[in-house]
């Protein structure tokens, strides 16, 4: 990482900073497994001290902000898309699928698949607009009688609905 | 009042687009659905992190008749050549994300920059569709 031209960042860096990149880490790269060493040597501390600077700063352990942003992650995840449990525990970075589960039970008080289960399909939830359902949703047969007859007149509506906003 | 919600970008490759906007950009997936019997069409959204009520919707080229063949090789060939659509992004450091960028294989087309708003630097997504990264400058 460079410095950025000092015309723009003219001031010192303040010390919450370096914990700052520590849990910018987190953030951007829980989906690797990184660990509470990667955030201390990101932060530029020791473990031990960069443990205690962390909860001092931010309320909490470094470990707990990364465990808890890997399961929110999780959770959207399965409330969102279609993805099995499995590629869900992977995408946000656990190794295992059995200590994700112990983990996440341990969280949200359910397993994955019971905490998908008490949401609607992700399908209902997805802002898809009605221009497109009704774009993609038409029958594509194409060999309808009436194409050979002068274009016929569409009933009002049926195609296209002028102030269709599912959102 | 009306706000921003999200907006939508054509991608010659789905699986692609994701892998970039996630793997490369470092971005959360808000949506990835695909419906069966609309064709298997996939509603697949992307997020940078922490701003998770704005949206780029990664959307195939659809086949015909949702879009006829040749509309869809003008598609093709502009966002191919960079003209089909720009996003205009920010960050606190550009001249670090840009370097971070880089090592995951982002090849940019401008390198930061400094402009009268602040840093700027360019890239493309693997579509082809432009994206800016600008620290801007306070005034």
């Amino acid at each position: 990482m460079t410095a950025s031209p000092p015309a723009l960042l003219p001031a010192p860096v303040p010390p919450a900073r370096h914990l700052l990149r520590a849990r910018d880490l987190a953030d951007t790269r829980y989906t690797e497994p990184i660990s509470v060493d990667d955030m201390a040597r990101a932060a530029g501390l020791s473990r031990a001290h960069f443990s205690a600077e962390f909860r001092r700063t931010f309320g909490e352990t470094p470990h707990a902000y990364l465990l808890t942003r890997r399961l929110e992650r999780a959770a959207s995840l399965l409330r969102a898309t279609e993805y099995s449990v499995a590629a869900i525990c992977m995408e946000v970075g656990w190794a295992s699928v059995g200590s994700f589960t112990t983990s996440f039970r341990r969280c949200f008080g359910v397993t994955p698949t019971g905490y998908r289960a008490s949401f609607p399909p992700a399908k209902d939830l997805a802002r898809i607009p009605g221009c497109v359902l009704q774009a993609y949703g038409r029958p594509q047969n194409r060999t309808f009688r009436e194409d050979d007859a002068a274009a016929p007149a569409r009933p009002s509506g049926q195609f296209r609905q002028p102030k269709e906003d599912t959102r | 009042m009306i706000r921003f919600s999200s907006t939508q970008l054509w991608v010659h490759d789905q699986a692609e687009a994701l892998d970039f906007y996630t793997k490369k950009l470092g971005w959360e997936v808000t949506s990835d659905i695909t419906i069966a019997e609309m064709g298997n069409f996939r509603w697949l959204a992307v997020a940078p992190a922490g701003q998770p009520d704005v949206a780029v919707v990664l959307m195939a080229i659809p086949p015909a008749p949702v879009m006829d063949a040749a509309t869809a090789e003008q598609v093709r060939d502009l966002m191919g050549k960079g003209y089909a659509g720009t996003l205009f992004l920010t960050t606190e450091d550009c001249v670090a994300e840009v370097e971070r960028l880089k090592t995951r294989g982002v090849e940019f087309i401008d390198e930061p920059e400094e402009r009268p708003y602040g840093i700027d630097a360019g890239f493309h997504d693997p579509s082809g569709n432009h994206l800016r990264l600008a620290q801007l400058r306070q005034f």
